[in-house]
This record gives structure tokens, sequence and C-alpha cells, in this order.
């Protein structure tokens, strides 16, 4: 049977991967493809990697920088950061991404998932939600979780497939970064509410934590985390194993 | 020297990368005489069936295909690029394909449990049929990157490693030289690599 993924997630910022990394073994640890070699080598599932730049110059930074990645890592490549139009599509395509992230993009404008959708495939187009909280109800926030969109979570992720969007990335505002584990309850509503992949972010501290998460919810496809890879203090190798024990199906 | 076969379906930034990360002389191509100078031959494809058929057949590279894989030429479909090499698909219709290959492409909704998701995206272990030089250097369970909604059927005679998604739907075939993997290779890591190596040696 199909495997559950372990994505690590790596914020790239000029050139180089943000929050601090530290690694033996490793020449330079804030070096997007020698990190990107790294994760691969220890059993990494897919990569993805977001573009927290601005300006233009540094954005074409980033496309050499995933054309370099792609040259040498042969496992899925997921981009998302400033994907605004089929034009941001096509640039990150072009480089060697395998799948698309879109965000504020879509809340701006929901067609980009539909127009997407039809020209590179479902299976390239992943919709990451920020989600929140608020009185009782799941918001989806924007523009990285600063602003509040008022649009109610689950309707907007079914809205989203249904304009075809071929996999979910679930960010959890209150459980990221407390390191207390991934918000199971958000999760479950929107494993339930969809039949596409679903990829947890948000809140893994431990290797307890992705157990709980495969366990807790049979129907969710992979963890994602950042900061914890980055430090060490969750070790690839080590959690695939851990969860191969937990009778969890990993690929080892 | 492995040609890509370029006929405007899809990304095959990793194709040609893989091949060169592997050491093999590649290039992507949709030039006749390069094709038909070229040992080996790799068909990728992304997307709809009738779409990538169709765009074979009016750039005349189907027949070109065709002539070089009846030849004896090594030739290896990714994907949609190996959906392409049976006889027909009933993807959204009935369509077509190049005839290399016995069996035809259907749909996995209506054939696997209602609950499991589909696309069926992730990795998946192969199953081995059969013994083969494509096997050299991997093992039965390996896992492997898929990513579809249809797949090959009544393929018994080309049928060479399976994966389990609720039901054994088929991961490998090959008939003499025509190969085909229904996952991506070139996504799958090391077993990917290691399958891409094999054929470059065959």
């Amino acid at each position: 049977m199909i495997t559950k993924r372990i994505i690590p997630c790596l914020d790239v910022k000029n050139g180089r991967v943000v929050k601090g990394v530290n690694f033996e073994g490793l020449s330079d640890v804030s070096c997007p493809v020698e990190l990107a070699k790294y994760y691969s080598s220890c059993g990494a599932d897919e990569l993805v990697f977001y573009d927290i730049t601005a300006s233009f110059e540094e954005r074409k930074l980033f496309t050499d920088i995933l054309t370099r990645v792609a040259q040498n890592v042969f496992i899925p490549l997921t981009v998302g950061g400033g994907i605004n139009t089929l034009d941001d599509f096509d640039r990150v395509l072009k480089c060697g991404a395998d799948k698309v992230s879109v965000n504020s993009g879509a809340i701006k404008n929901p067609q980009l998932i539909k127009e997407a959708a039809l020209r590179y495939g479902s299976q390239c187009v992943v919709l990451s939600a920020d989600i929140k909280r608020v009185d009782g109800k799941f918001l989806v926030f924007s523009k990285g979780g600063r602003e509040n969109t008022g649009i109610e979570a689950i309707s907007w992720i079914k809205r989203g497939v249904e304009l075809g969007a071929g996999e979910i990335v679930v960010n959890s505002i209150d459980t990221d970064g407390v390191k207390n584990g991934f918000d199971i309850e958000l999760l479950k509503l929107v494993c339930e509410a969809v039949n596409v992949p679903v990829i947890a972010s948000g809140g893994a501290g431990s290797i307890a934590h992705f157990v709980e998460l495969f366990n807790e919810i049979p129907n969710i496809d992979a963890g994602l985390a950042a900061s914890i890879f980055h430090f060490g203090e969750v070790e690839i190798k080590e959690l695939k194993k851990q969860l191969k024990e937990n009778n969890i199906r990993v690929r080892i | 020297m492995i040609a890509i076969i370029d006929y405007g379906v899809g990304n095959l930034f990793s194709v040609k990368s893989s091949f060169s990360y592997i050491g093999a002389e590649v290039v992507v191509t949709s030039d006749e005489n390069v094709i038909r100078q070229a040992e080996k031959l790799l068909l990728p494809g992304v997307g709809a069936f009738e779409d990538a058929i169709a765009k074979l057949r009016s750039t005349g590279l189907d027949k070109v295909i065709i002539e070089e894989a009846n030849r004896g030429k090594p030739i290896m479909g990714i994907c949609l690029g190996m959906q392409l090499l049976f006889d027909k698909s009933l993807e959204f219709g009935e369509h077509r394909g190049l005839g290399l290959l016995r069996g035809k492409v259907v749909p996995m909704a209506g054939f696997i449990d209602k609950s499991l998701k589909i696309p069926h995206i992730g990795y998946n272990s192969l199953i081995f049929k059969k013994s083969h030089p494509l096997f050299k250097y991997i093992n039965d369970g390996d896992y492997v990157y898929f990513v579809h909604s249809f797949y090959a059927t009544d393929c018994d005679d080309s049928l060479l490693a399976t994966t389990e998604y609720d039901k054994e739907l088929t991961a490998i075939v090959a008939k003499g030289n025509v190969i085909g993997c229904q996952f991506h290779p070139e996504k799958s890591g090391e077993v990917g690599l290691n399958i891409l190596k094999a054929f470059c040696e065959m």
C-alpha cells in the first residue's frame, strides 16, 4: 500500500535557507542545494521550497537555485511563495518544480487554481491554506498568516478542490511554532471534507507528534515541518524508523 | 545517446536531469533525424491521453516511434508515455494508442475501493511478476513515486511488476524492447535512478 510522506520545508531568501541549520558533514548548511541533497539522502519523500523574496532580482536567484536542486535531487519538488499568475507557474515548472503551491494568490483570484489545473493538471496544483481559530470558527488568513480574510476554512478548501487543486497543505497558525503537536481537530475536518491528499503542517515538535498524526487521522497523507528538521531535533531517518515500528507505512 | 521525445507535453527538465545525473548522454528533441539516430528512446508524458496522442500524430512522431520500436530500438514510456504505448485508452472516450503493447488503459474509479483517493499519489512498493534486466539494481518491494488516475489492464503478456492500491495495478510493463513505467523513475529517488541506469545498459 501507499506510504505516508515526510516533507521538509525550506524557506529561501536571498539564495539561502532561512532559519538556522546545523548539520555535521554539510559544508554549507544554509545552501539550499546542499540541504536538499542531504534531506533526500536521509529519506525525505518530497521537498517544499518557499520563495520568501520580493524583488525581481531575488526571484531570478531563487529559480537558479531551484534549477540546481532539480539537477541533483530526484524526489518531487513543490514550490510556493509569490505565485500569483500562470506565468509564475511557468517560471518555476521550467526550472524543475513538479508541483506549485498557491496561497494568497488564490485567495485574491480563485480562478488561478482552475486555470493552472487546466493547463498543467490537478496533480501540479497545491492549495496551501493558513488557518486560525477566531471566535470558535476556522478562518483563512492571507499574506503569510498576517491578514484575516474572514473566509471559512473548510468551505474554502472544498472550493479549491472543486476548482482543481490536487493536494492541500493545511498550516495551522494556532499550533505553528508551539511544538505541541499537529492540529488534529482541524486536520480531521479537512480530511473528512475532501478526497485529495492532505498534508499536515504546523506544530510538530517530536517524533511522537508524527506518530500521533498518522494514528489519529488514517486518511492524512503527509507531515510537513521545517525548523525541527533543520535544527536536527527530529532526524528523518530516525523518524521513519519509528513510524515503521508503529506500523505506519513509510518508504525506507 | 538517449533521445527524450519532446512533443509539447509536460515538463522534461527532471527526466533529462536524471539521465544526466547517472552519466548518460541525453538529448531532448522533436527532430525525427535525431530520434532515428538515437540508441534509445524515452517517451515522457503528463496530462490527458487524447491530447497527447493527438500531438504525437500531428507531428508525425507517432510513426517514427512505431518504426524505430519495430526495428528493435529500446523505448521506455513514463507515466502517460507508458499508457500511450498500448492499443487504446478509455480516458474520457475511447482513443487509439501507439499499439506497441497489447492492452488498454482504463479509469481507477469504480475499480478500487471508494474510500481511496484518486489520483493515486505517493510512494508505493513494486511487486515483481517476472525477472527482467530492468530489475538489475532494484529489489522486489522497493518504493517508487506514482501520480495517476488511470491504469493499464489486459496486458498480461507484458506485465513485469504491479503495485497494490486496494487492487494490484500495473506498474511496469515490457515486451521485448518496449518498456513502460506507470510511475516516475525520475522522481523516485535512488530506486528510480537505478531503473534508468538498468535501462541505459539494456
